[in-house]
This record gives C-alpha cells, sequence and structure tokens, in this order.
C-alpha cells in the first residue's frame, strides 16, 4: 500500500540539559558549613563518559571528632530540647526544598551514578520527598504509639551508605534519625557524594540548627573510624556483606547497637498461572532496574518447568527492547555500571559463567565506545550449585532455573545464605499467601516487584542483615 | 471444545507501570516526522452519526483522497456513495455493521445486515461483539459469531470491536481479545466511540499482548485498531510507542494498524506543518471538521 512507509523506526536523541552547576572541590559539612577543602582529595567521574565532575577532599581523623562534637553539642543543646512538632517542621520543610530542586537532584544523581534520567527524576527523587513527608509526620507522633512511647532517642547515630541509591539511601537514615530526635553523622560513599554534598546545601537553607547533620567524606577508612569513635552510640550501614561483617565486630568490641542492610540474591518465583505478560516486565524490572545494582534484585528467575521455554522466548524478545545508552537521555532505560571496579567485577562473573558452557542470552545492540556499560544477560538453566546463582554479583545478570512442584521452589528459593527480598507470581492467592510465609526473605512481593512505601519495614534475614528501615519498625531502630 | 485460551490474568499494577514508562518517552525530530506520516496513512477517516448525509459523506471522501488517510468509515447506508466518490484511488471503503454499536438484534439480522453491506461493495466490515452474551459469560457464544461473521465476509477485512469500556476488568479485555483472534479477526479494535471510555493505552496494551501471543502460536500477523477519542497526535504518538515496543516495527503499516478517529487528522496536519516548518501555525488554517 504505502511503501515508503517501510522504514526502520529509531528514537531520536532527547538529552536532558546540563545545568547543574558544581564546584570545584569540596570538603565535608560539619557543624552547618561546609570545612576547608584541605587532605587527600579524590575525583569524582562520570560513569558514562569517565569525565571529571568534581573532586572531594577526604575527612581526617580531626574532622570526623569535630563532626561528632557537634553532633552532640547540637543533640544536648538544641535538637533534644524542640518539641516533634518542630523537629517534624524541619524534615518537612527540607521535603518542599527538595521538591523545588528536584530536576537539580535528578540530574546529579544520573551524573554521578550513570542511571537513567528517567530513573533518577521518577523514582530516586519523589521516593526522597515521600520519605522525608512520611517521617515528618511521625516526628510528634511517635511518642503514642504503644511500643515506642517512653523510648528515647540514641543520641547521635553514625550512619553509612552505598553508592547504588546515594540520596535515596541518605534520605532512607537521615529521615527517621532526625525525627526520633537524633543527631547525625552521615557518610555517604566516596564516589557518589555530589547529592549528599547538595543535601547539605539545602539542609543550610532550610536553618537547621548547625551540627544536627553533619556530611563526612571519605572511603572505608573514614568508615572504621566512625564506627569505633566513643560519641555515636548506634550505627546504621547499608552496603556488602563483608563490610557489614567488618562493622559488627566493631560495634560489639564498643557495644553500639547496630542495624544493617546487606546484600541479597533474591529468588524470582514464576507459576504457571502467572499473568505471565505482567510476570516478564516484573522480572526485568526486578534485575534491570538500576542496572542491577540493587541489593533487593531478582536474580534469580525460578520458573515452572511447564512454562520454561515460553518464558525463555519471552524474556529474549523483553531484553533485546532494552534501551541501553547515553543516561542523560530521556528515552535511556539502562545506562553504565557504576564503576571500572564494580564492570570488572561484574565482567569477571559474566565470563565465568561463559566459560562453564551455560547457554545464555545477551542483550544484541552495540555499547557506546566511553563508560563502563554492560549488556544485560540472562544465564538459562543454572543450578544451584553454580557460582552465579549463589553470589551477589551486583549487575544486569539474571540466571534462570526450572523447578517442578512447590516445595522445591521453596527448596531452591531458601538455599541460599542471604535473604533479603523475593518475588512471587501467580493468580492463586491461597498458593500466593502460603508461599509468603515459607520463604525466608525480608520482603516478599506477589505479583509485583521493587515496590516501595515508606509505611512498609524493609530489611533482611540470615547474612542480608538485620534491622528494619521504614514503617514503625525502622522508627524503633532509633529509639531506645 | 473451547478453541481460545483459558488463562487470561492481567496484573494491573506492573500493566500501569509499563505503559507509563512507554507513554513517557520523548518523540521528537526524524523519529516524529515519520510517525506523523505514517499516523496519516492509517487514519481511518470516520462519520458515524444520526446526521450524516450524502454531502457530507461526499466531503468526507475527498478529505480522505487528498490527505491520503487508508478508509473512510461510514455507516452501511453510505456504502454505495463513498464507494463511488473514492473509485480508482487507495481509499478503502469501510462499513460499521451487524447492528453497530450495541448487537442487541437478533444474529440472523444481523447477518443480513453484513451480507447487504458486502453486496454494496464494502472492503471492510467493522463488526461489534455481542456484549449481551460476553457479559453473561457465554464466552463460547460470543466465539461462533464471530467466526460465522468472518466466513461470511470471506476475503473482505474483519475488524472486531470489542467495545472494551463496556467489559468489566483488564483479564476480561484480554479474553475478549483472544475470542475475536481465534475466532478470526483481522483487526481487534478499541471501541465504538459510542460508549463514554473509549480507546486507553492501557487496553491497547493488552490487546497487543493478545496479538503478540497469538502470532506465536499461529505465525499469524492480525491488526490492531485504537478507536474512539483520539483526537490529537500525542495520544496517537503512544499508540505508535507501544506497538513498537510490543510487537515491533512490522506493525507500523496501514495493513496492520489503524486509528479510527475523526478529527486526529486535522491535529496531524498541523503537527507536520510545525515540524517541518518550525512554526507552530494556527488551527485556523486548517480543516476541522
Amino acid at each position: 500500500m504505502c511503501a515508503k512507509l517501510n522504514k526502520t523506526w529509531k528514537f531520536a536523541p532527547a538529552p536532558e540539559a546540563k545545568l547543574l552547576k558544581l564546584n570545584a572541590v569540596y570538603g565535608s559539612f560539619i557543624n552547618g558549613q561546609f570545612i576547608k577543602p584541605s587532605g587527600k582529595r579524590h575525583p569524582i567521574l562520570n560513569p558514562a563518559d569517565e569525565t571529571q565532575l568534581t573532586t572531594i577532599t577526604y575527612a581526617n581523623a580531626l574532622q570526623v571528632d569535630a563532626a561528632f562534637s557537634a553532633a552532640q553539642h547540637a543533640y544536648q543543646k538544641t535538637w533534644s530540647k524542640l518539641s516533634g512538632l518542630e523537629r517534624g517542621m524541619y524534615l518537612y520543610r527540607l521535603a518542599e526544598q527538595l521538591k523545588l530542586h528536584a530536576r537539580k537532584f535528578a540530574e546529579a544523581e544520573t551524573l554521578n551514578t550513570g542511571k537513567p534520567i528517567r530513573e533518577s527524576k521518577n523514582f530516586d527523587i519523589p521516593r526522597c520527598i515521600q520519605h522525608l513527608m512520611y517521617h515528618a509526620g511521625w516526628a510528634d507522633k511517635w511518642h503514642y504509639i504503644t511500643p515506642l512511647a517512653h523510648q528515647k532517642p540514641y543520641g547521635v547515630v553514625a550512619q553509612i551508605i552505598p553508592w547504588n541509591f546515594p540520596l535515596w539511601m541518605a534520605i532512607w537514615k537521615l529521615a527517621p534519625a532526625l525525627a526520633c530526635g537524633n543527631t547525625v553523622v552521615i557518610k555517604p560513599a566516596e564516589s557518589t557524594p555530589i547529592t549528599a554534598l547538595l543535601l547539605a546545601e539545602l539542609i543550610h537553607i532550610c536553618n537547621f540548627p548547625p551540627g544536627v547533620v553533619n556530611i563526612v567524606l571519605g572511603d572505608g577508612e573514614i568508615g572504621k573510624r566512625m564506627c569505633a569513635h566513643a560519641i555515636p552510640s548506634k550505627i546504621a550501614f547499608t552496603g556488602s556483606t563483608e563490610v557489614g561483617r567488618e562493622i559488627q565486630f566493631t560495634a560489639q568490641r564498643f557495644q553500639k547497637a547496630l542495624s544493617l542492610e546487606l546484600g541479597g540474591k533474591g529468588p524470582h518465583i514464576l507459576f504457571e498461572d502467572a499473568p505471565l505478560a505482567q510476570a516478564i516486565e516484573g522480572v526485568i524490572k526486578g534485575i534491570f532496574f538500576n542496572q542491577g545494582q540493587v541489593c533487593c534484585a531478582g536474580s534469580r528467575l525460578l520458573v515452572h518447568e511447564s512454562i520454561a521455554l515460553e518464558v525463555k522466548k519471552l524474556l529474549q524478545k523483553r531484553i533485546s527492547k532494552i534501551r541501553i545508552g547515553d543516561p542523560m537521555d530521556k528515552n535511556t532505560e539502562m545506562g553504565p555500571l557504576h564503576s571500572k571496579t564494580q564492570y570488572n567485577k561484574v565482567s569477571q562473573y559474566i565470563h565465568q559463567g561463559k566459560r562453564d558452557g551455560l547457554s545464555c542470552f545477551e542483550h544484541p545492540a552495540s555499547l557506546p565506545e566511553n563508560g563502563y556499560y554492560c549488556k544485560p544477560i540472562v544465564f538459562f538453566d543454572t543450578g544451584s550449585t553454580h557460582i552465579l546463582s549463589r553470589e551477589e554479583l551486583f549487575g544486569p545478570v539474571l540466571t534462570v532455573q526450572s523447578f517442578r512442584s512447590v516445595a522445591e521452589a521453596i527448596q531452591i528459593a531458601n538455599n541460599t545464605p542471604m535473604g533479603l527480598s523475593a518475588g512471587i507470581w501467580t493468580s492463586d492467592i491461597a498458593l500466593a499467601n502460603a508461599m509468603a510465609r515459607q520463604i525466608q526473605c525480608g520482603v516478599v512481593w506477589l505479583n509485583s516487584f521493587n515496590e516501595f512505601d515508606p509505611a512498609s519495614p524493609f530489611g533482611g534475614y540470615k547474612q542480608s542483615g538485620f534491622g528494619r528501615e521504614g514503617g514503625v519498625h525502622g522508627l524503633a531502630e532509633y529509639l531506645q | 471444545m473451547q478453541r481460545f485460551p483459558k488463562v487470561s490474568t492481567i496484573e494491573p499494577v506492573m500493566l500501569k507501570e509499563r505503559v507509563h514508562s512507554i507513554a513517557s518517552r520523548s518523540f521528537k525530530g526524524a523519529f516524529k516526522i515519520q510517525a506523523l506520516d505514517l499516523i496519516l496513512n492509517c487514519i481511518d477517516l470516520t462519520s458515524l452519526e444520526g446526521k450524516d448525509t450524502e454531502q457530507r459523506v461526499v466531503q468526507l471522501c475527498q478529505k480522505a483522497m487528498q490527505w491520503q488517510t487508508a478508509a473512510v468509515c461510514v455507516y452501511p447506508i453510505h456504502i454505495a456513495q463513498a464507494k463511488r466518490i473514492t473509485r480508482g484511488t487507495n481509499v478503502r471503503v469501510a462499513s460499521v455493521s451487524t447492528a453497530f454499536p450495541a448487537a442487541q438484534v437478533p444474529f440472523t439480522l444481523r447477518c443480513k445486515e453484513l451480507e447487504w453491506c458486502l453486496k454494496q461493495g464494502a472492503d471492510e466490515i467493522d463488526m461489534v461483539i455481542n456484549r449481551k452474551l460476553f457479559l453473561e459469560g457465554k464466552y463460547q457464544a460470543v466465539f461462533k459469531e464471530i467466526e460465522k461473521v468472518k466466513s461470511i465476509c470471506g476475503t473482505t477485512t474483519l475488524k472486531v470491536i470489542l467495545e472494551t469500556g463496556e467489559l468489566d476488568r483488564p483479564g476480561q479485555i484480554r479474553k475478549a481479545a483472544d475470542i475475536a483472534l481465534y475466532a478470526g479477526a483481522d483487526f481487534i479494535k478499541t471501541s465504538t466511540g459510542k460508549s463514554s471510555v473509549s480507546a486507553r493505552p492501557e487496553v491497547v496494551y493488552i490487546m497487543l499482548e493478545a496479538i503478540y501471543a497469538f502470532m506465536l502460536k499461529t505465525g499469524k500477523y492480525v491488526g490492531i485498531k485504537p478507536s474512539g477519542g483520539i483526537s490529537t497526535t500525542k495520544q496517537a504518538l503512544v499508540y505508535i510507542a507501544l506497538i513498537l515496543e510490543v510487537l515491533g516495527q512490522e506493525w507500523l503499516h496501514p495493513t496492520l494498524l489503524r486509528f479510527g478517529a475523526s478529527s486526529l487528522a486535522n491535529d496531524v496536519m498541523l503537527q507536520l506543518l510545525k515540524q517541518k516548518s518550525g512554526q507552530h501555525q494556527h488551527s485556523r488554517y486548517f480543516s476541522n471538521d
């Protein structure tokens, strides 16, 4: 009919404008102001093209001391004297400011981590605002709730957060701690401090009493120093299982309260009566969201044997549709991995899987030349013994196993040292409920995945840590 | 024996998320121009009103010929007139049939109407499914009716209107789509335009999933026709993106894609000129009928 219409269809580039202006160098934020940059310098890179965004200077021992002293002083002199309502107002104000500057924060998050702009715009920043609002509401109410009434804040809290959701994780830690009346010394990951530094500017604008929130910059060494410091009586950490274990030793030695949110190897279980088209979407979102760099990622797909072939076909088709490229493009769905180290680690695992002769399907597109891009990949028929289905690798790598019965599905799902998240897809609500009770994971999603709400507690079983974040359970972690 | 799939569960949370993620794409530059050209070529220029007259249909056909839309869509009484005007052009004549829009007429009479439409020379037939039977749960009977209609149509293109606004929930829409597909539809179409709820991206997405699953099972390519309430280019572009994502670019062609719309073409023309000249023109320079 119309021969001219038989063309290929390619989305035109739609890059988000780059408006972000950063200082050339940043120091830590202590006692309400940025201290003069001095000491060890560390470049902050954009993982999409390896250009340098800015430089930070690590805090030294004196500055860590100063941060904790400022926090203690703020706790004793101002923050503990304020009413819950007043503390809540600060959090509300911060949420409102974040709303005003949402675009700037989204851009900064994407430039710093490589996550697609549509994710930082539609997921990260709105979730941060929601989390602040939610906890602002709690600030004058938790005193009257049965398990929390008559409890007291810890005073000064040390918090250490990872690089996968820099701002979101910072807010997850800050909001409940402040709502409960603690003051905070927080350390962002050394590679992703930008949104935390921008947040410091907002904290300044919101007129927080100096010292209530202190942001120290630095690597694991600074983290160790924070954990062993005399002042904080509570440590909250999100990150890898190995580091978490070390922190647990330190916390035990100095008798500090502790909550850990560590790795996961989430099972994602598809029964034959699942709403298949949506289940495939759920699987894709479960493992390729944020390039797979999510602690609660559904990295092990368990499929009912009767639909295994169909699922394989649908997965391959759906994976080929993922749009990889410049994370600042509004149509991009997957950006680069976060760093060279992470890229090398994931590549090694993929290489190992291929060397062991596992059948796999890789995204067909070619990747941009620069940047730490990694193709989404799925390994089929992976046994429980293979390293790919045992270790958390924090990348866009999915393994698929089939199961024959419900009992077998539960057995495979629980056969891991971790237990953070799981997904179940079925039309049978009775089965779904029964499964949810038997799976040893902190979060079980039914017919969905990676859905979050500030009211819903999040945390792990087994080696995925202890303590919960979100909801009343999350508040309890910051009270004694 | 049931000859269409039994299970048709749809999960609304992930459905909405996925559709939103596609619908919020940015359509720019060459892609947009290409899409606008396609949309224009895929329009079934429609006039289905009680006040349609002979002269009105003549004007409709002339507009369709000048702008090269895929077809005109009219009531049966206007088929002969439309055929006469569009003779020798690429514009096809589609007629609604089988007691459009409610189908609340005995099946034998509906078949008679259909036979009359075919005799008048309609190139394409837009039938409505029997919602009475469907909502009563008599799916097999709905299937048989469509199958019979297709057998009367023979090689004439058959579009089956599901009237999704009157079906209950997402799973039922999938079921209706499956029934129409397995009964032999050449296109499945969302709405009559006569109920309060017409084409929506979520609904079209469900139908596209059904078309894709049918293609995997049988190897047959069935077309899609979003219709009713599509008056802006922006809405139509979302459907283009959905089709690209779920089905692929084979479907971006008038043989497998139609838009049932009366005023969409005006906006497409306006947007096309804007893309090509860089200037947004006043709507008074374009027809608004």
